[in-house]
């Protein structure tokens, strides 16, 4: 058992949670947007370089953006309003069009932020062109503003609005037209937030929610980077976090600093995946898993209390598996032995001296005092060398109450060279100390075989909003549906399709 | 656990021998829940619970609550194999050694309570094996539609003599508790078989079919005529 106790720990030791998979290495990324099969993001530095991936999980530079546009660089009024770098652009998709605002700083706070206008974001498609739609928004070095880092939300009223700033002055909104992605009228900016840049806001059952980066950039593992937030019901503010500090006197509730092998934290995006899976990009200032460089990362989107949380990528352990409908865990559907074998069923507790009971009238109780309740030694965790002798190869799954046994206790590994989706790699699901992975049949059903890496064994593990899990084969055998891990009753794992409003296809992963 | 609670009459017949003799051999009265069935026919209810039932009294065996355990009691009390053919109201088995009799039964209620079956009869609760039957009439052929079912305790289930669902362990009736694979349904007639094992206390079972969307399934009739 304790050779395995090490492998587990060995092994979740050497999977740490990376940040995505490929050439991801990128500062001030762009929102991540979907198209044609591909996700797309747009970062700092000469022409806007590309990065694009079919699966969201591993990353390819796909050159640069700027090499569609005429002349290869910002437009005349562009560089005349700003300046000729390019930096931190973002994206949206509205219609039949993709607008794209980039940075354009010449001696900040000059600086200007300007629009390009395509169709396809496909860099082999022939309609691969952006047009130059010219200066948005200009900041001319001696206001309080210094226009870099856009970030643009489409509201569920069909107002389009952009946020930019940076340290010099104040963040500051204005409207555009969702039609030419032009501003919409001259009138001044309102100014939202200061002390910060990478503004972005969101929108969410009412509220407007900004996220700007706080701290400092560029200095690799000594950059203070963290995203904070503030929230409002009105487009234009006042901004209050948690506290009711407005942003525009430094408030800002945290939502997400340095972490583990991750330092700096800046430039949220949101990435709406649909049925309650949202999951936001960023970079980190530095990876050290990664020399220190900036990279890319998605991670899960939560929300809690009317605030949106940072959730951790998932990271390779020892899981019990629990269905939210039933309470219940996933099992083999073998005969359990309790952990530190079978006690008699009736009487006290261990230790207690108390061995028997029964009907009224039984055998008179024993005389003098009750014994003194005495615990034993601790009892070993139970391990599959144990109790695994008569199990079969090929094993039914169902669910059971969580008991600790090592039929409950999965590992859930990620597979490497399997491909992924956005923000994660797929995984293996197999009982800690066996081969007997979690699999899809023929049926839309499940077993445990072993595992071979075929699709049917690859497993897609996303987080929800509420914090539980929404886990998928990679391929269900003989349907092309998306189906989920379902609990169709107490005892009854399935595949099924998901259904966001139930409690049906949500899983609860823990410690066992 | 499940705890064994005996019925007040219960600890007075074993309190007060002369008296309780006498009410031991006085018949008891029926279940209230359980009668005979009336009409040829009965459609499952709104939430798809089915009320008909063959019950065979119960077969004594040894009520432990383990997959092997479950697996010996079903051998003991094994009954002889009668294909589809369902039994007639009155039709007698020997099983384990003890010849029992085959009642058909309606219930009011969602569920069958065995355990008032089996007192009403004078029959043993505790470490016993029930033996049900009954057969549901498809209008057409229904596909990827679940058995479910709830019992107390054990349970063994067979449609059309597949076996579909196995709980081993000690456990209460809870609706939906155990369901089965994706299975279909024949137009016309579908029987369903089942053990339900109890060790001590309340016993009872339940069982509907759900659909695709896992809700109720509706259009089901149940019958208890003989297999053609």
């Amino acid at each position: 058992m304790l050779r395995n106790v090490l492998l587990y720990a060995a092994l979740a030791c050497a999977l740490p949670v990376h940040a995505l998979d490929g050439d991801i290495v990128i500062h001030d990324p762009s929102t991540v947007i979907f198209q044609g099969g591909r996700y797309y993001t747009y970062g700092t530095g000469n022409g806007l370089p590309i990065l694009s991936s079919e699966d969201g999980w591993t990353w390819h530079r796909s050159g640069s953006l700027m090499s569609a546009v005429a002349g290869g660089k910002p437009g005349a009024e562009v560089l005349a309003k700003g300046g000729n770098n390019t930096w931190a652009p973002d994206i949206i998709h509205i219609g039949d069009k993709f607008f794209l605002y980039y940075s354009a700083p010449g001696t900040q706070p000059k600086s200007a932020i300007g629009l390009l206008v395509g169709r396809t974001l496909d860099p082999q498609s022939p309609e691969f062109k952006w047009e130059d739609g010219g200066p948005v928004v200009w900041s001319d070095g001696i206001e309080d503003s210094n226009a870099i880092d856009p970030g643009v939300l489409l509201d569920p009223d069909g107002r389009l609005w952009l946020t930019y700033g940076s340290y010099f002055g104040y963040i500051r909104l204005v409207e555009l037209d969702p039609k030419t992605g032009q501003r919409r009228n001259q009138s001044a900016p309102v100014n939202v937030a200061i002390n910060s840049e990478a503004s972005i806001l969101i929108y969410r059952e009412g509220w407007y929610y900004l996220l700007v980066t706080h701290g400092s950039c560029c200095q690799g593992a000594n950059s203070t980077y963290n995203i904070r937030m503030g929230r409002s019901r009105k487009v234009t503010g006042p901004y209050l976090d948690n506290m009711g500090v407005d942003m525009i006197q430094g408030g800002g509730k945290l939502f997400a600093a340095s972490r583990g092998r991750h330092v700096g934290p800046g430039h949220f995006g949101l990435l709406d995946l649909g049925q309650g899976v949202q999951k936001f990009s960023l970079h980190y200032e530095a990876d050290l898993d990664r020399g220190g460089v900036s990279v890319l990362d998605i991670r899960p989107l939560l929300w809690r209390d009317g605030w949106p949380i940072a959730g951790n990528n998932f990271a390779a352990g020892v899981y019990t598996l629990e269905s939210a409908r039933t309470g219940t865990v996933l099992e083999l559907a073998v005969q359990g032995f309790p952990v530190g074998g079978f006690r008699q069923r009736r009487g006290g507790p261990p230790g207690s001296g108390i061995v028997g009971s029964g009907p009224p009238g039984g055998a008179q109780p024993p005389a003098g005092p009750p014994p003194e309740p005495q615990m034993g030694a601790p009892i070993a965790d139970q391990d599959p060398s144990q109790v695994a002798s008569n199990w079969p190869g090929t094993t039914a799954v169902r669910l059971a109450p969580a008991m600790l046994q090592a039929q409950q206790k999965w590992l859930i590994a990620p597979v490497s060279g399997a491909g992924g989706y956005p923000g994660a790699p797929f995984f293996r699901i197999t009982i800690a100390g066996t081969e007997r992975s979690l699999t899809a049949t023929q049926d839309g059903e499940l077993s445990a075989t072993p595992f071979t890496g075929a699709a049917e064994q690859l497993w897609r593990i996303d987080q929800l909003t509420d914090g539980s899990y929404r886990i998928g084969p990679k391929a269900v055998p003989g349907t092309n549906e998306s189906w989920v891990l379902s609990a169709v009753g107490s005892s009854m794992p399935t595949l099924s399709k998901f259904d966001p409003a139930s409690d049906r296809q949500r899983w609860l992963l823990g410690a066992p | 656990m499940k705890r064994v609670i005996l019925p007040t009459a219960l600890l007075c017949l074993a309190a007060t021998s002369g008296i309780a003799l006498a009410q031991e051999q006085a018949p008891r009265p029926p279940a209230s829940t359980l009668t005979a069935p009336k009409g040829a026919s009965q459609p499952v209810d709104a939430r798809g619970f089915i009320h008909r039932w063959l019950v065979l009294e119960p077969v004594p065996v040894q009520g432990r609550l383990t997959e092997t355990a479950v697996q010996e009691a079903l051998k003991v009390a094994a009954l002889p194999d009668a294909g589809d053919a369902l039994p007639k109201d009155g039709d007698t088995a020997v099983a384990n050694g003890a010849t029992l009799r085959w009642h058909a039964l309606d219930t009011s209620h969602y569920n069958v309570n065995l355990y008032h079956f089996a007192w009403a009869l004078s029959k043993p609760t505790s470490n016993v094996l029930f033996w049900v039957v009954t057969t549901v009439e498809a209008p057409r052929d229904m596909s990827n539609v679940r058995l479910a079912i709830g019992s107390n305790a054990a349970s063994r289930w067979w449609l059309n003599g597949q076996p579909v669902i196995a709980l081993n362990d000690d456990r209460q009736a809870v609706i939906d508790d155990g369901v089965s694979p994706r299975v279909t349904l024949h137009r016309g007639r579908n029987v369903i078989r089942a053990a339900i094992i109890n060790g001590g206390g309340a016993t009872d079972f339940c069982a509907r079919f759900l659909d695709e969307n896992d809700q109720p399934l509706p259009g089901l009739t149940v019958s208890l005529q003989p297999g053609q």
